[in-house]
Order: C-alpha cells, then sequence, then structure tokens
C-alpha cells in the first residue's frame, strides 16, 4: 500500500514537474521584458518649435520613477526610454526605430504629435509592436481593423463633436446652430462628430464657416454666421482665432450660446485676448481635473499629485496641464501593464489594453472613465461641459459619451 | 602613391562598402542612407554656397519639393519610385534657376533672406487646401518602400528593403558626386570660383555670368531635390512638418562643417547633422540644442575651415 502510494506520489510529482518544465520553456516573455525589467520605447518633442509638448513625456518619466521606487510593477522595474524627436516624422521614424530594433523595448507608449505618429503608423504595425495610448487627438489612431497595434488615449476630436451635440440637444432642444472650425482634418473631425451627434436633426445646424490658418481674421465668417440666424456658435478654431471669434460676437452685439473646443480654453491664451467681459458664459469641454481649478484644492488624488509633482517634477510650472495628462496615460499603462500579469508578450499586452473595462482613474473627472475593447481603440471618450464665470471653468451637467 | 596601391584601395573602398549594410542592424543601415542622403543634400548646398559663394538659406525648400514631387508621382499617379528621382532631379532644377534670376540681382545678405523666405513659406504652402488632394494636407502622405527585386542572405542578413535602399542610394550618391567633381574641377568649376572671387574681372574675362549664376543655382537646388526624393523613399512618409526652416540651417552648418567648397567636406557634414542632435539628447533632455550649439563652438574654434581644413592641415605637415 504504502509502496504503491509512494509511487503514485512521485508519478504526480513528476507531472508536475514536466508541467512546470513545459511552462518555463515557453517563457511568457517577448524582447523587451524579463523577471526584473519591462522596457518601454517612447518619443517626445524635447526640442524645437513643440517643445512645450515634451511636458508629457518629462511627467511620464517622473511617473515611473515614482512606480520603480516604490518597488515597480508585478515586482519588475520599469525602463521608461525617452528621446527627442524636435516634432520632426524623419526623425521620429529614426529613434522610434533604435528603440524597437537595438534598444528592443518590449512597446511603444505615448510617443507624441499627430505628424510623428503618422511616420511609425506603419511601422509598429509591420512589426507587430503595440504603439499604445499615443499622444495626439486626431481620429485615426482608433483603427483596428487595419491597424491593431495602434491605439489611441485622449478624447478624439469627433468624441468631442458628439458631446457639444448632446448637450445642446439636452439644454436647448429648438437651437439653430452655427459651427465655424479649422479647415483641416482636426476641425473636419469636429463637424463630423456634431452632425454625428445630432443624427436625424442635423438640420439644426443651420451655417458653417471654415478659414484657413494663413487668414488674418475670422470676423467676416462671424457676421455671415450671425446672418443666418442662429443662435448657438461653436468654435472649432485654434487659439487665436477663437479669440478673435469671440471677440467679433460680442461686438456685434450677438449673444447666442457658444462653444469653444477644448484646444482653445486656455482663459491666459483665449480668453484673455477675446475680453474677459465677453466671455462669460461661453461653455467648452474637460475630461481631466486641472491643477489650477480651486474646486480640486483639497481633492484627495489631486494632493496626491501634487506631493509626487513637487518630488519628482521640482522646478516645473504646476499649473501646465499637460504635466497632469501625461501623468494620467502613464496611469493608465501601468494599469494594463499590471493586468498583463507574468504574460508579458506582445500579444497579450496588446490585448490587455484592448480590454479596459471602466477603469476609473482618480484624476479624471468623476464619471468620465477608460474603456476599450476588440473594436474600440479610443480610450477616453467621456467629458464633461464646463462654463466659464469671469474666473474659472465651473463644471455642470452629466457627464457625455459613450 | 603608385597607381596599383590606389586600385588596391579603390578595390578594398568597394568591397567594404558592399559589405557595410550586412555587417550593420537595419536601423542602423537607414541611419546610414539618411546620412549618404544628407550628404548629397550638402554637396549641392556646397556647390552653391562654398564654390559659388551665394549664401542660401532656403535649400531646405528645395528638399522639400524634391520629396515632394517624388511622394506624389508615386502615389498619385503611380509611377516607379526609382522613375521619380531624376523628376524631381529636374522640377528642383527649374525651380533653381527661376530661384537663380533675383539672386542675380541680390548679393550677400540680401539673397541670403530672400532664400529665407523660402525656406518658411513652403511648409506652409505644403498645407494649401487647394493642393491637398495630391499633397495629403497636414496628414502628409504614406509611401511604400521600394521592395528588392531578388532575395539574397550575406552573414545571416537578408537584402531588406533598407539595406536594397542603401544600394540604390550610395550609386546614386557616388554617380553625383563624380560628376560634381568632374564639373568643378574643369573649366565650369574654375568659372564658378571666378565669379565667387571677383565678378567683374570674370566678367571680362568672357564668363557668362548670368548663365553661370543660374546655372549653379539650378544645379545646387537638382543635388538638392534629388536628395529629398530620396528622403521621402527612406522614410516612407513625408508632411509639411518633415521639412521646418530649421532644416535649411541645418543643410548650412553641414556645408560649415564639412569644409565651404569642398567635396567630400559633404560625408563629414551629414554625419554632423545627422549624429549630433541625438548625441546631444543623450547628454541633455532640458536643453539639446544648448549641447548642440556647444559642440558647434567647439568645432568653429578647434576647426575654422571644417573637417577638411583639419585634414588638409594634416596632410601638409607630413608633407613638410
Amino acid at each position: 500500500m504504502n509502496k504503491k502510494l509512494n509511487r503514485f506520489g512521485i508519478l504526480i510529482s513528476s507531472a508536475v514537474l514536466a508541467f512546470s518544465g513545459l511552462s518555463a520553456s515557453a517563457q511568457p516573455y517577448d524582447t523587451g521584458a524579463t523577471d526584473k525589467e519591462i522596457k518601454i520605447g517612447n518619443t517626445n518633442p524635447y526640442s524645437g518649435p513643440f517643445s512645450a509638448y515634451g511636458s508629457f513625456g518629462k511627467a511620464q518619466a517622473g511617473y515611473f520613477k515614482m512606480i520603480n521606487d516604490q518597488g515597480g510593477i508585478n515586482g519588475r522595474k520599469i525602463n521608461f526610454i525617452t528621446v527627442d524627436d524636435g516634432f520632426s516624422p524623419p526623425k521620429t521614424l529614426e529613434q522610434a526605430r533604435k528603440l524597437v530594433e537595438q534598444e528592443k523595448v518590449l512597446f511603444f507608449f505615448a510617443p507624441l504629435g499627430t505628424a510623428p505618429n503618422s511616420a511609425i503608423h506603419k511601422y509598429m504595425n509591420q512589426k507587430k509592436m503595440p504603439h499604445l495610448f499615443v499622444q495626439t487627438g486626431a481620429s485615426k489612431w482608433g483603427d483596428p481593423k487595419n491597424f491593431p497595434w495602434t491605439m489611441g488615449w485622449q478624447p478624439n476630436y469627433i468624441s468631442e463633436g458628439k458631446v457639444f451635440a448632446q448637450a445642446i440637444l439636452d439644454n436647448q432642444p429648438n437651437a439653430k446652430i452655427a459651427i465655424i472650425y479649422q479647415n483641416d482634418d482636426s476641425g473636419k473631425d469636429l463637424l463630423a462628430g456634431i452632425e454625428a451627434g445630432l443624427g436625424a436633426k442635423k438640420d439644426m445646424l443651420v451655417a458653417r464657416e471654415t478659414y484657413e490658418t494663413t487668414d488674418p481674421t475670422v470676423d467676416s465668417q462671424i457676421v455671415k454666421l450671425k446672418a443666418s440666424g442662429a443662435d448657438v456658435v461653436i468654435h472649432g478654431s485654434g487659439p487665436k482665432f477663437a479669440a478673435q471669434g469671440i471677440k467679433k460676437v460680442a461686438e456685434l452685439g450677438w449673444k447666442p450660446t457658444q462653444y469653444v473646443w477644448q484646444v482653445s480654453s486656455s482663459i491666459g491664451g483665449v480668453l484673455a485676448p477675446a475680453g474677459i467681459e465677453n466671455t462669460i458664459g461661453v461653455i467648452t469641454s474637460a475630461f481631466f481635473k486641472d491643477p489650477s481649478d480651486p474646486q480640486w484644492k483639497d481633492d484627495k488624488a489631486m494632493l496626491e499629485y501634487q506631493e509626487w509633482f513637487n518630488k519628482y517634477m521640482s522646478g516645473s510650472d504646476p499649473t501646465d496641464g499637460f504635466y497632469i495628462q501625461g501623468y494620467i496615460n502613464a496611469q493608465t499603462v501601468a494599469h494594463v501593464i499590471k493586468q498583463a500579469g507574468n504574460n508579458l508578450t506582445r500579444a497579450n499586452i496588446m490585448k490587455q489594453a484592448a480590454s479596459i473595462n471602466d477603469l476609473k482613474l482618480s484624476l479624471l473627472l468623476p464619471g468620465v472613465n477608460v474603456q476599450t475593447s476588440a473594436t474600440d481603440f479610443y480610450p477616453i471618450e467621456r467629458m464633461q461641459l464646463a462654463r466659464f464665470d469671469g474666473k474659472a471653468w465651473v463644471l455642470f451637467g452629466k457627464t457625455y459619451g459613450d | 602613391m603608385s597607381a596599383t596601391t590606389k586600385k588596391i584601395i579603390y578595390a578594398l573602398s568597394a568591397i567594404a562598402l558592399f559589405l557595410l549594410p550586412f555587417l550593420i542592424e537595419d536601423f542602423r543601415v537607414f541611419q546610414v542612407n539618411l546620412v549618404l542622403i544628407y550628404a548629397i543634400a550638402i554637396l549641392g548646398l556646397n556647390i552653391l554656397t562654398g564654390y559659388g559663394g551665394q549664401i542660401s538659406l532656403g535649400h531646405g525648400a528645395f528638399y522639400a519639393l524634391g520629396a515632394y514631387t517624388s511622394a506624389v508621382l508615386i502615389s498619385q499617379f503611380g509611377m516607379s519610385s526609382y522613375l521619380t528621382i531624376p523628376i524631381s532631379g529636374v522640377v528642383c532644377l527649374v525651380l533653381g534657376v527661376l530661384m537663380g534670376f533675383p539672386a542675380l540681382r541680390l548679393a550677400g545678405h540680401y539673397l541670403a533672406l530672400a532664400t529665407f523666405a523660402l525656406a518658411i513659406a513652403v511648409p506652409q504652402l505644403l498645407k494649401y487646401k487647394g493642393i491637398e488632394h495630391w499633397t495629403g494636407g497636414v496628414q502628409g502622405i504614406v509611401l511604400e518602400k521600394p521592395t528588392p527585386p531578388f532575395q539574397f542572405e550575406l552573414f545571416g542578413n537578408e537584402l531588406s528593403e533598407d539595406r536594397w535602399l542603401y544600394f540604390v542610394i550610395l550609386a546614386i550618391a557616388l554617380g553625383l558626386f563624380w560628376m560634381a567633381h568632374n564639373l568643378l574641377s574643369g573649366r565650369v568649376g574654375r568659372a564658378i570660383m571666378a565669379i565667387r572671387e571677383q565678378p567683374t574681372a570674370a566678367a571680362a574675362l568672357g564668363v557668362n555670368l548670368t548663365f553661370v549664376k543660374t546655372a549653379t543655382f539650378g544645379l545646387s537646388a537638382a543635388y538638392t531635390g534629388i536628395a529629398g526624393a530620396l528622403s521621402a523613399l527612406a522614410v516612407a512618409y513625408i508632411a509639411p512638418d518633415s521639412f521646418p526652416a530649421f532644416l535649411s540651417i541645418s543643410l548650412l552648418v553641414g556645408v560649415v562643417v564639412g569644409g565651404l567648397g569642398s567635396i567630400s567636406g559633404a560625408i563629414f557634414g551629414a554625419l554632423f547633422i545627422q549624429f549630433v542632435p541625438n548625441v546631444a539628447d543623450e547628454i541633455s533632455k532640458s536643453a539639446p540644442w544648448a549641447v548642440y550649439g556647444a559642440m558647434l563652438l567647439a568645432l568653429a574654434y578647434a576647426a575654422p575651415n571644417g573637417v577638411m581644413g583639419i585634414l588638409k592641415n594634416i596632410k601638409k605637415r607630413r608633407q613638410a
């Protein structure tokens, strides 16, 4: 009996051994991942005319430094290799190839800019390299059918257009809407979103005007919009032109409800030049907590953020909204890495990124979440509206978006 | 050097150039390709600035136009990639000659400013909506890399797209360098340099100023345009952001670093503008251009006549 049991035991233990041996030889790691470390590649414009955007990459580097000081993710340190591309697409490709082929990163995370990402879009997909949470608002990053390895992150301009449309349907169902937009992909995306959001009520859109970035002013377009009899104006214009547009509306003595997209919601850069008294009541959209907004002064997540900022980013400007977006984006990818567990293959990283279920990050606005699926490569699509009260943006109403 | 040793050196260099791409990683090959492309562009600018004595701060514009000509012909008209390269050269030659006419009247700093206007205008003009269905507007054009016509392996490295492109670019670069060498060491070269030194005396000796000056400008633009076309093929993506005004300055930096009025100096200039920004970024993330500036200053101090100036000095000392 004893002997028999012994034999049985040996049989089982040898089976277990064989099995564990098997799983060890299967090595669920792709190049760039080990028991100790995960290598992540990134490009950012640290030099050149767009170097202000470099704050994104600096914040991400600071976030991973904190993660590593706390012991890493699942016991592995994050080796975040971020390099300068000066916002030049050929340089982005060169640097990205260096990181992929020489540094051998596990995946690529949050490269910045529409043109730089376009330069590496095809390359990343040919190499089957996860190209995650790219930092640009264009809508082309959520195309899992043709580009299964690329994923966006922030709400794109189509989502924002939909949010505006839904809010108008809720608040002024009989509105006549006029829009002015920049004649490029970002402006066209916004318009497409508004039209999709209005759906059957597309007739509410009574006037559309465009402008070129080379135009001196948008005055004549605003005059035409007023002549259409609209009572809602959407400014899908860059900062300078949004300021001109809002000012012209006031000069004409016109009093429509005005929406301005998030790109042009800077108080110092847009509202002040338009004349603060002209901008009271203007509406914009937001998806994260603004560090300069006094209402989050005692918010737990914001206090943690400030503490991190003082420790890892000291000397930088704490009100710069790019830092906090970079930080939240890094939190998102940290979640993906955690979910991937010990199966650190590129396929699994991508699978985890494409199955984020209602992730709530505490620096996003309440109600805004991160949500993806195999067919939905747009992680953040919800936004909340905010109205300018002469001093700050005041959030109001419900959260919109899918 | 005897004729036989020269022959041996040539043969060895040819073998080295052939083996090089198979000894390094694919991405390094891509970097070498960029160096060769920059070298062609810098050589083009050097013909104008180093030999002709005319300063251009706008050659990035010709580089961009060459790249766009090639990309539009490939993506819109399905033309063979290789065929678009000489076409880009011809287009830029014509544009260069046209630009050469105002250059006749504008001397020195004024010409620099006029060409600089070109450099800052072109990236914006490329976004113009009237031509957007060709140029792709701000989104640019995505291209396919030319595929190698045959397959083989050497040292375990296959003839990849980048390696194949290396040979294409190398052949074109060698041809263009050889042409520049023949042209500049002959009658034409002497006429170009005579105008740089003493335009009045050159005219008195029967040099046709109008013709030589405009032709120099055209030739210079053609070289840079061909380089631009090759860059479109190597990167397989172009957008207005690929050609900022700073590119023109970089090319001029390359000319000066390599050595004004030197053909082989273009290679050193290209190495500088390709790799020094990378090194600067590795030294400091917060101020890469300050590091770049410091290196440039150090070089200007140590080698006032560029890298070729240093090499010439070494040669002289040995002979002395």
